[in-house]
């Protein structure tokens, strides 16, 4: 399926932090790709945060905090991604959700878990 | 991916009778084998295997979605099947909502990419609440199919 193009998604009702944004890139290290567990996990994480968190692919560019929004990615083991964050809590957002992708989500590298 | 590309159209379902977890995966299964697409032969250890997966973290993505599934040898192609069960099922769900509408995938375990394209299709498409509020209220099998091939064919407005 073709990437869209759509514009970022927040959270209906959520004001859409002020601040600076940062960004850093990540990779899908875990073989089977971003699927239904990490991007739970991914999700998760960056609900747990004030800032406005998104996920960036070539043309595509989703919102960090919906696990629907980051599966649409269909982001593949080896697929370079660029989490942005904007908020107050941006930094700490940032590093924690980098540290997911560090820690491979948990998951062997060769796992059969999906 | 379309919709069309890995669900089976004989093994939709659009009142299940099952009203727990376990017993809908089992449907979904039954449903699969009857429609040709698993061996008979398989589907206990294909059950067993999406319940271990479930036992990790549900796979209820919230919005009344659950999208149970597993890779398992016995199926050279990605298969799936769509059933709702109009009163919903507690599914232990991320969100905490009971779960109407479900859609159960079979993978080779050499194909994770397959796997994450129809997770994408699934998603994309469901982040409209109109289309999920169409399938949940759907009465026929057949009805599922229409609003999955018009998916297909011109996506959903959202």
């Amino acid at each position: 399926m073709a990437a869209d193009s759509r514009e970022p998604s927040t959270h209906a009702g959520a004001a859409v932090p002020c601040g600076e944004t940062i960004s850093r890139e990540v990779v899908v290290a875990n073989s089977q790709g971003l699927h239904a567990r990490p991007a739970d996990l991914l999700a998760r994480e960056a609900r747990r945060w004030q800032s406005r968190i998104e996920l960036v692919a070539d043309s595509q560019r989703v919102d960090g905090k919906s696990i629907l929004d980051v599966l649409t990615l269909a982001a593949e083991a080896g697929t370079r991604l660029v989490v942005e964050a904007t908020g107050p809590d941006a930094r700490e957002a940032l590093e924690a959700i980098g540290s997911l992708f560090d820690r491979n989500f948990n998951e062997h590298a060769g796992s059969q878990t999906t | 991916m379309k919709f069309s590309d890995f669900v089976a159209a004989d093994a939709i379902r659009s009142h299940v009778d099952a009203d727990t977890k376990e017993g809908v995966i089992r449907e979904m299964a039954r449903a699969l084998v009857d429609a040709g697409k698993i061996a008979a032969g398989d589907e206990e250890s294909i059950i067993k295997a999406i319940l271990k997966r479930e036992d990790l973290g549900s796979t209820g993505i919230g919005r009344g979605v659950a999208v149970p599934h597993t890779k398992h040898p016995g199926v050279s192609r990605l298969v799936g099947t769509v059933a709702v069960s109009p009163e919903g099922i507690d599914f232990e769900s991320l969100d905490g909502e009971p779960v109407q509408l479900f859609f159960l995938l079979v993978s080779p375990p050499d194909r994770p990419g397959d796997h994450l394209r129809a997770l994408e299709s699934i998603s994309r498409q469901l982040r409209d609440d109109s289309f999920c509020k169409l399938l949940k209220a759907a009465k026929q099998p057949v009805d599922i199919q229409h609003l999955l091939e018009e998916a297909d064919s011109h996506g959903v407005v959202s």
